[in-house]
């Protein structure tokens, strides 16, 4: 479970998350919208632990633990996943190298033993066929050279590979077509099981007609101005943002 | 100054080649421009950033040869455990002497000539004098006289014309004692259209204090091909300086890698002269640490027509080490058709870290493709990030992008035996986590 209680974040002095409070539960789904520059990547990197942020107030809870006091690493090993909204490209390590490093890695904090090479190299190539990607992307270097749809989808190989408990998708579904957007989906649903929970950002409606939510949440202006079920969703594609600007501006103390 | 020439009077009759009027003429003309220029300083140009003061103070005097096997120390047979590579045939030079025990000549299939040119200059003198000093730079500096003057020994490599080397030649270059130098001439001939593959080592155990001074003239004849590798992995204590030059005829091919890893303080020239059509690669990678100094410096020229040349260095830097990258292209007014590309990016990993890099292109002629790039950086953080967010440890996230950003120049690296060797020291120097060499 993750429970985040009025979080508040600024990079730089500036505020930019200013008291989010949510709570998922194994098993739910929970997509979390809003216009650009509403901070959706900021609370997507503080989960993550990426550095250059501070916490001004608030705390965020993972399985019981405080998850702003781990490293990012530790947080990975513990079953937290963040796919980029922008992946990152690594000249010189290849994708096979990264996932054998990382999942060596989680397994070595969980008490497993390491893959042996046939059996990493099985699994591997399931998961390759899950999200539809040539094997030759496993030999070449992390996202160099690859199309934004590309990049979205070894975030998904790597999520399935890793196998984390909590899964957030950092606007996974923008840049990628209609195909693409079907490969992207299905992975995720395939991952979806009773003991993992998922926060999916997203910009726009279509990717939650493929990944049902148990939830919806609008983010504006670094609050959840407003909290539904999918219909939320589907409210916002037909209204636009405007009115949430709107809601926000009044709801500002 | 006085204090060597005063060594050169004591050891001069000793040195191979003594009987001979013009290795005593070229001897002493050596040095001469190693008395009148001394050993070279920062106020030279291409010096610049490489002050070699601390050798000159500690008059290391060129080691003797080492009369039997059983001399040796245990160190070098670890070091030729550890640097032998297999499949090759095998040259070893102790403090700069040729060691018989210790290379596989007899092994040498027969038109391909390998021999100590200490030992030529008793049998064959002839065969040194008319190659040796014909290719070295026309403003040789001093240390370059100081070679000239005071060798002792070396490695004469012959290829005859057409013919293609089975295996790789691989000469090693082993020191012992400390306080010595080591001080070998090596020459190197290809005929037309033949092709050679070597491996060139120096090495020494650490804690070992001494200077090598080796000086290497190649030429490469028409349409002949030469790769040549070099690894410099002297003791932490070593002076180093490695000056190879070469000379290009029309239409040959000359590939070099240079992997520099070790020493105190460690400066490598490779020169090279094009001539029509000719095409040269020179590819290198840099590692220094704690106050390691490590200067690469290049110099290309374009003597004629069509040649092609492309450099690729790297470096990386840690602690206090720091890093030199001299790259010169020079395309004369004949060298129409030219086409060259320099690069050289570096890493620094820490604050105190240091590189300085200079590509100097000097184009004389108008009708010319040339291109040049140099980058210092740090690493990025938000790759670090990338890799942390994936379970990767941050000091191992930090090793794994070092060593990728290394390793693109091992990669390189054509032959099997010598990528494996130096992948598995990059991978002692930046451990990862996870991470077996053996599914590198
Ligand atoms: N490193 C940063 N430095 C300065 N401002 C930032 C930084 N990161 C984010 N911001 C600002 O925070 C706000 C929220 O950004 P972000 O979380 O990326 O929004 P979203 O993902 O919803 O588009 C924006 O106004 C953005 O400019
Ligand atoms: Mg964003």
């Amino acid at each position: 479970m993750l429970k985040i209680e009025n979080l508040h974040v600024s990079v730089e002095d500036k505020p930019i998350l200013k008291g989010i409070s949510l709570t998922v539960k194994p098993g739910e789904v929970h997509a979390i919208m809003g216009p650009n520059g509403s901070g959706k990547s900021t609370l997507s990197h503080i989960l993550a632990g990426r550095d250059g942020y501070r916490v001004t107030s608030g705390s965020v809870s993972y399985h019981g633990q405080d998850l702003l006091a781990m490293a990012p690493e530790q947080r990975a090993r513990e079953g937290v996943f963040l796919a980029f909204q922008y992946p990152v490209e690594i000249p010189g390590v290849s994708n096979i190298y990264l996932l054998k490093a990382a999942l060596n890695a989680i397994r070595k904090h969980r008490g497993l033993n390491e893959l042996d090479a046939m059996d990493f190299l099985t699994m591997i190539k399931s998961k390759v066929k899950l999200v539809e990607m040539d094997e030759q992307f496993l030999y070449r270097a992390v996202n160099e050279g690859f199309s934004g749809g590309e990049k979205k989808r070894n975030e998904i190989l790597q999520m399935a590979v890793l196998e984390p408990h909590l899964c957030i998708l950092d606007e996974t579904d923008s840049g990628l077509d209609i195909d693409a957007l079907k490969i992207v989906s299905d992975g995720v649903n395939s991952l979806r099981a009773p003991d993992r929970f998922f926060i999916l950002v997203t910009h726009y409606q279509r990717l939650l007609d493929h990944i049902k939510p148990d939830f919806v949440h609008v983010l504006a202006h670094g609050r959840i101005v407003k909290s539904g079920g999918p219909e939320l969703a589907l409210d916002l594609e037909s209204r636009g943002y405007g009115w949430i600007d709107q809601a926000s501006l009044e709801a500002r103390p | 100054m006085n204090a060597y020439l005063q060594l050169f009077d004591e050891i001069a009759p000793q040195l191979p080649g003594s009987h001979r009027p013009l290795m005593q003429f070229a001897r002493g003309a050596a040095l001469a421009r190693f008395s009148a220029e001394g050993f070279p300083s920062p106020r030279e140009e291409e010096w610049r950033y490489t002050n070699i003061s601390p050798i000159e103070k500690k008059l290391f005097k060129p080691a003797p040869a080492v009369a039997a096997a059983t001399e040796l120390n245990g160190a070098v047979d670890e070091l030729l455990e550890r640097f032998g590579l297999a499949d090759t045939d095998r040259v070893v030079l102790v403090n700069g002497h040729f060691s018989a025990a210790l290379s596989r000549l007899d092994a040498i299939p027969e038109p391909l000539f390998v021999e100590s040119v200490g030992h030529l200059l008793h049998s064959d003198p002839e065969r040194v004098e008319s190659l040796i000093n014909h290719n070295l730079d026309r403003n040789a500096h001093g240390l370059i006289g100081y070679n000239g003057a005071f060798f002792n020994d070396g490695v004469l490599i012959d290829v005859p014309a057409g013919y293609r080397a089975e295996r790789p030649l691989q000469i090693l270059h082993i020191a012992t004692r400390p306080d010595t130098a080591l001080v070998s001439r090596n020459l190197i001939q290809l005929g037309e259209n033949s092709h050679l593959q070597m491996i060139e080592c120096y090495l020494g155990p650490e804690g070992v204090g001494y200077l090598t001074a080796a000086v290497t003239e190649a030429a490469v004849g028409e349409q002949a091909r030469l790769d040549y590798y070099r690894l410099q992995q002297e003791s932490d204590k070593a002076y180093h300086f490695n000056g190879l030059y070469v000379r290009q005829d029309a239409g040959a091919r000359f590939t070099h890698h240079n992997v520099d890893f070790g020493g105190l303080l460690a400066r490598a020239e490779i020169h090279t002269e094009l001539g029509e059509g000719a095409e040269c690669q020179l590819t290198g990678l840099f590692l220094g640490r704690g106050r390691q100094h490590v200067d690469n410096h290049t110099l290309i020229q374009h003597r004629a027509p069509h040649g092609t040349s492309s450099e690729n260095y790297r470096g990386v830097l840690a602690d206090r080490a720091r890093g030199v990258f001299q790259g010169r292209i020079v395309v004369h007014p004949k060298a129409q058709k030219t086409q060259a590309d320099m690069s050289n990016r570096n890493l620094l990993l820490s604050d105190d870290a240091e590189v300085d890099t200079k590509p100097q292109l000097e184009i004389l002629a108008d009708d010319v493709k040339c291109s040049h790039g140099v980058t210092v950086g740090q690493l990025d953080a938000e790759s670090v990030f990338y890799l942390q967010s994936r379970g990767v440890d941050e000091e191992s996230a930090r090793n794994m992008l070092t060593f990728a950003f290394a390793n693109e120049m091992v990669e390189k690296i054509e032959l099997p035996a010598l990528k494996d060797l130096v992948q598995a020291q990059l991978l002692d120097r930046f451990p990862q986590s996870g991470i077996r060499r053996d599914w590198l």
